[in-house]
């Protein structure tokens, strides 16, 4: 377990105050200068060094995406800062922003050293309008006291940072859609390449990276990389916070190291499935677009990149959705479906179609108003959504299914024969 | 969603006082030559200058389009694209009910139908007073305070149906813009903290 002199993200429950005195006692701002005179070469390779891997579902590792961007560059260099958290079960971003957003903005500014930016966008998602002005007002807050602005901190780096709103799009989360939201477009997903790192804002070298994933970088700056890198297993270091969902106990967030048995994630934290552990029925352990876990995995799954790989799933956002036996999961997994429907952007033919396809029959399935050859054509068509549209929208709606049908087909085919065989009952007389 | 093209119509657009500094201010986050940027900004501006409707009018989209350069048509695909600006009057209370799942799991099913019967509208509907609109909105990204409810611009997390209940009845019984109900957990709670 994480000892609390271990945790980064130490207002994650607002029990101390957002302002900016209250803000410097948690260490935040402290001594900037001399991190930022480091260098961006040596911010890159402590971060490198610490393994941290970006926070908003790839897992990319963060300082080697960081060393893409361009030495010199005769246009202006952007940071954004990924701040749209719309994947289903995940709500990190949200009170990291509204407890401590000062640490995000001291993030920026080091991130921004790291890449040769003196520009920052953040892009916030339009339903949080609270943590909005929280945000704001921290901006403001930042400039007045001198630690944004021209000679930021007074480290002689000018660094300028604004906050963007967003107006309710799932698909602006996604790197390029959040690049043409920003500009003033549809948000819909650019072709890759050029990566954002060649050809992002405006045209400009540009690096989008996720709220948490900047937040933790002054931390690893003064604790070091071998600090960091202490916590959690080979390639999967540091630590993370987890949101647990669902049919939990107590429901909540909480930062922990990776690679934490999922078990114990939930049973220490959130106080243990409804009902004890054997009424667990499934988990969706990142975040909506990553395949589910029947209770039988969740014994020895692990909260890291790797593990959760090994078992067809992924980290994600770290976003635990746990259901328990009273859950009807081919309902639940409708539902997502219902989600991605919703939030494709229509631009690929594939998603646009196949989403609001995919979610009609698992609708039908649910109440058992299907052929069981169906299930075989619904695993078909779901594979020719993935990886056949230009952003990964289309494999988010094609994995929750696949992962449905992998572990709770028998459940499906069950619910269609018993509704095969309610109609073919003889009606009684009146 | 699609949007149906409105039939507004008022005379003309421009943006007052509080609005039209805020509308500077927003502008100048942008540099030259880009302040298209500031379009999401602008029209969310104007519909919130619109108290009436709390939509953008026809005049408030050529206003917009005009101080930033755009086609007008490019303004309508993004009043259409994104979810939150509207063109279409709005209630004065806007509920918004979560219904992605892991709001499902912690009872979204019976919070929906609770509204319903209670205001007597169903989803994407206004109120014949114009009090109220209601619509089913996908994750609102409070998963660990679920059920969640937004109403206007603010979370109502933790929801049991007494809490509804409660809520409605408070909205229901008059001008509560000044004084709208404690917003965020109604369990207690001050974010997404362990409970008990």
């Amino acid at each position: 377990m994480l000892k609390d002199k271990d945790r980064i993200f130490t207002n994650l429950y607002g029990q101390a105050g957002v302002d900016l005195p209250s803000s410097k006692k948690r260490g935040i701002w402290d001594r900037t200068a001399v991190l930022v005179k480091k260098g961006r070469a040596k911010i890159v390779e402590e971060v490198k060094a610490s393994g941290l891997r970006g926070r908003g579902g790839a897992g990319f590792p963060t300082g080697l995406k960081w060393s893409f961007m361009p030495e010199h560059s005769p246009l202006p260099v952007y940071l954004v800062v990924n701040a749209d958290e719309s994947e289903p079960g995940t709500c990190k971003d949200r009170d990291m922003i509204r407890f401590d957003p000062h640490r995000l903005l001291e993030g920026c500014l080091l991130s921004g050293v790291a890449i040769g930016a003196h520009h920052a966008y953040i892009y916030i998602r339009g339903e949080f309008v609270r943590e909005a002005e929280v945000l704001e007002h921290a901006i403001e807050e930042a400039y007045k006291a001198g630690l944004l602005g021209k000679n930021a901190a007074k480290s002689g780096y000018d660094f300028d940072l604004y906050l963007h709103r967003g107006a309710g799009a799932y698909i602006c989360g996604e790197e390029t859609a959040l690049l043409e939201s920003l500009e003033g477009k549809k948000g819909q997903p650019r072709l890759k390449p050029p990566f954002p790192a060649a050809c992002g804002l405006y045209g400009c070298p540009t690096t989008v990276n996720n709220v948490e994933t900047i937040a933790v970088v002054p931390t690893i700056l003064r604790r070091g990389a071998a600090w960091f890198s202490s916590f959690g297993r080979e390639n999967n270091h540091g630590t993370k916070v987890f949101s647990i969902s669902g049919h939990v106990n107590s429901p909540c967030n909480v930062e922990e190291v990776m690679s934490i048995p999922l078990k114990d994630l939930i049973e220490k934290h959130a106080g243990g499935v409804r009902g004890g552990w054997q009424n667990l029925l499934a988990v969706i352990p990142g975040g909506s677009s990553v395949p589910l876990l029947p209770r039988t995995l969740c014994e020895t799954a692990l909260m890291d990149y790797s593990s959760l790989q090994e078992l067809n799933s992924g980290l994600g956002t770290g976003a635990v959705i746990v259901m328990d036996r009273s859950t009807d999961i081919v309902r639940a997994i409708a539902r997502i479906a219902h989600f991605y429907k919703h939030e494709s952007c229509g631009q690929c033919t594939p998603c646009r179609e196949g989403t609001g396809w995919m979610w009609r029959v698992l609708e039908r399935m649910a109440e058992g108003r299907a052929e069981v050859a169906e299930i075989e054509l619904l695993l078909q068509v779901s594979k020719q959504v993935e990886g056949h549209t230009i952003c990964a929208l289309g494999d988010a709606a094609a994995w929750p299914i696949q992962g449905l049908i992998r572990h709770f087909r028998s459940n499906i085919v069950k619910r269609i024969e018993a509704r095969q065989l309610a109609e073919r009952q003889p009606v009684a007389a009146q | 969603m699609v949007q149906p093209m409105p039939a507004t119509s008022s005379a003309s657009f421009s943006f007052r006082g509080a609005f039209a500094e805020r509308a500077k201010k927003e502008l100048a986050k942008y540099p030259e030559g880009r302040k298209q940027s500031a379009v999401l900004a602008l029209l969310d501006l104007a519909q919130r200058q619109n108290g009436k409707t709390n939509c953008v009018t026809d005049a408030a989209m050529a206003t917009v389009a005009s101080m930033l350069d755009m086609p007008r048509m490019r303004l309508e695909e993004i009043a259409s694209f994104y979810t939150m600006i509207h063109r279409k009057p709005v209630g004065k209370y806007h509920l918004q009910c979560c219904m992605t799942t892991p709001c499902m799991l912690r009872g979204s099913d019976d919070l929906l139908p609770l509204i319903e019967k209670t205001l007597g509208i169903r989803n994407t509907e206004t109120s014949p007073d114009g009090r109220f609109t209601l619509s089913k909105v996908e994750c609102l990204g409070a998963c660990a305070n679920a059920p969640v409810v937004q109403i206007n611009d603010d979370l109502y997390e933790d929801l049991t149906r007494d809490d509804m209940e409660t809520l409605l009845a408070q909205l229901k019984k008059g001008d509560l813009t000044k004084n709208m109900p404690k917003a965020g957990s109604q369990r207690g709670r001050r974010g997404a903290e362990p409970q008990g």
